[in-house]
């Protein structure tokens, strides 16, 4: 320890610069990689896709043995672990109460929101490689003939927009929440329920589709075009269940009180 | 009944010190904090002391920006602590040792501030060494540190950056004797750098081990402040004359001030002194007695009443 001057005016700050994001995004991504539950979440992402794949070939009928279905079957765990993933990158700051820490090395609570964000995106790309990776070496090995029909880079984009608006929609509800528990629940109920409304009640079917995040973004699955009217329902259904939580979410971290 | 013990109590301005300036804090109804001011000079350590829930906790988040105050303001080496870039290379903070996700080893607590800041690994291994976490010790996970351990962490990572500052919310809680002795050595070399610190206590004995400037805060007051040789000392006396014009007179001859007067008059001498100018004045006296609250009486009543409140922290 060197450099402390008695009776300094002030703190000098002219050499300092503050926090480069960079940083702040590589701390996030240590951050969810160090602990044991962390790691574990991150290895079972991987794991769990490549083993629901192999599963999926060897009961798949033979025309079903394709790329493209590959992929969706993959979607279903990651749909299920990724926003889970988004979610504790949030929360565990608030139920571990390390916010306290984070907050006081960087004050900006913006930034903090902003290098989890990136860091999410940048877990959901690793989440994307990889099951692109094992995706094709297992249909290398089990797909049939036309099992790479249909595959092209739209197809792959359409694939990873679904897996980043599944980490992302994690994320803005542990960021509205602040809470593990309480925000996985209602990740899994809340729009569920919601779309579970909209098919029973009659009178709100019309706008069902602006409303179900769920059915809009499994379109992003189906080997086909979408329309333009799908992409509006994509873009209406992710204003409301990303648009809105994340509103709450960065109103709430940025005035509350950290203790 | 702000009682400033005379030298301690100088306007200092803005220094590299922590001022705190008519900090006030409600949650709707409830006054958590009541005009706060305090100043902390560097080469000093300031034992801010008060029983649990008067106010430590939440002025000390104010202080680095974790909480906003409802009025006045908080500078930290002169600076909005928010507005220091890497803050934790000027400023160290330990608020809550357990504060710690339970799941990460000591080691890797230290790693992420190290990297967040932009230091490397080198100075996590020194920061060990300086606070004795052996390097088996450091890599055990936090959910098995007793809460001495805890401390050391802490105390660690407040270090990390190299600070001129140090803000410690009950650092010396969980530590024994040893840890205290230890802890007071580290921070009087640190003060005597030219470093400033800030640290609160629930326990006197504890301030008076390691502080030389003591702030008392009871239910969001600030009820004493000054050298901790001047608030020890603190005393003073009630005395009623037959001739209460006379004895001010007196009073006023001899430089002592009057604290209050309701009858007789309260001043911050002790008994003696007053007995020693009323016989020199042939004063009659009515009243003479000892009416002092002193450091420690004040703290007492001040627990002993909070506790039959029971509030906590």
């Amino acid at each position: 320890m060197s450099a402390l001057v008695a009776e300094a005016p002030s703190l000098d700050l002219t050499g300092s610069r503050r926090v480069p994001m960079r940083r702040l995004v590589l701390v996030e991504l240590r951050k969810m990689a160090d602990t044991r539950a962390g790691r574990w979440l991150l290895i079972g992402i991987a794991a769990l896709a490549t083993v629901v794949m192999i599963l999926s070939m060897l009961t798949f009928d033979d025309p079903e043995r394709t790329f493209t279905r590959l992929m969706s079957s993959a979607s279903i765990p990651q749909a299920a672990l990724l926003p889970v993933l988004g979610i504790l990158l949030v929360t565990s700051e608030w139920t571990q109460r390390t916010a306290l820490v984070t907050f006081t090395l960087e004050p900006v609570r913006l930034r903090v929101v902003a290098s989890k964000v990136v860091a999410a995106i940048l877990f959901g790309l690793g989440a994307v490689v990889i099951t692109l990776v094992m995706g094709v070496g297992v249909t290398a090995i089990f797909g049939n003939e036309v099992a790479w029909d249909n595959v092209g880079i739209v197809e792959i984009a359409k694939f990873a927009l679904l897996q980043e608006s599944t980490i992302l929609q994690g994320l803005v509800f542990g960021l509205a929440i602040l809470n593990s528990a309480a925000a996985i629940a209602a990740f899994f109920i809340v729009p569920t329920a919601f779309g579970l409304v909209t098919t029973m009640w009659d009178a709100i079917a019309d706008v069902a589709p602006w409303i179900n995040i769920n059915a809009a973004s499994g379109v992003l699955l189906e080997p086909r075009t979408m329309t333009g009217e799908e992409w509006a329902h994509l873009g209406v259904t992710h204003l409301l269940w990303i648009g809105v939580p994340l509103a709450i979410g960065l109103t709430r971290v940025l005035r509350k009180e950290v203790k | 009944m702000q009682q400033h013990a005379s030298p301690a109590y100088r306007p200092l301005g803005v220094s590299a010190g922590i001022t705190a300036s008519s900090i006030s804090k409600s949650y709707g109804t409830f006054v958590a904090l009541d005009d706060v001011s305090f100043v902390c000079r560097p080469g000093t350590v300031t034992g801010f002391l008060g029983p649990n829930g008067a106010g430590k906790t939440t002025t000390l988040r104010i202080l680095v920006g974790l909480t906003r105050p409802t009025r006045g303001t908080a500078l930290v080496g002169g600076h909005a602590y928010p507005r220091i870039p890497n803050p934790g290379l000027h400023v160290g903070v330990l608020l809550d040792a357990s504060a710690q996700h339970a799941g990460r080893t000591g080691r890797e607590v230290l790693m992420i501030g190290a990297r967040t800041m932009g230091l490397d690994s080198r100075r996590v291994d020194e920061m060990l060494d300086v606070v004795g976490l052996s390097p088996p010790e450091s890599r055990r996970r936090v959910r098995d540190y007793s809460l001495g351990m805890r401390q050391r962490l802490g105390i660690a990572h407040a270090l990390l950056g190299d600070p001129a500052i140090l803000i410690l919310d009950e650092p010396a809680n969980g530590l024994d004797p040893a840890g205290i002795h230890w802890m007071r050595e580290l921070l009087r070399s640190f003060a005597d750098r030219g470093g400033t610190v800030l640290l609160s206590s629930h326990l006197l004995n504890e301030v008076e081990l390691v502080a030389d400037e003591i702030i008392l805060i009871g239910r969001g007051r600030i009820l004493a402040q000054g050298s901790k040789a001047d608030l020890l000392r603190m005393s003073g006396a009630f005395v009623q004359a037959a001739e209460p014009a006379s004895l001010e007179r007196a009073l006023g001859r001899a430089g002592i001030e009057i604290a209050s007067s309701n009858g007789g008059v309260r001043v911050d001498v002790e008994p003696a002194v007053i007995g020693r100018i009323a016989a020199a004045e042939s004063l009659a006296l009515i009243e003479l007695r000892s009416d002092g609250v002193g450091l420690e009486e004040m703290f007492l009543n001040l627990t002993a009443t909070t506790q039959r409140e029971g509030v906590s922290p």
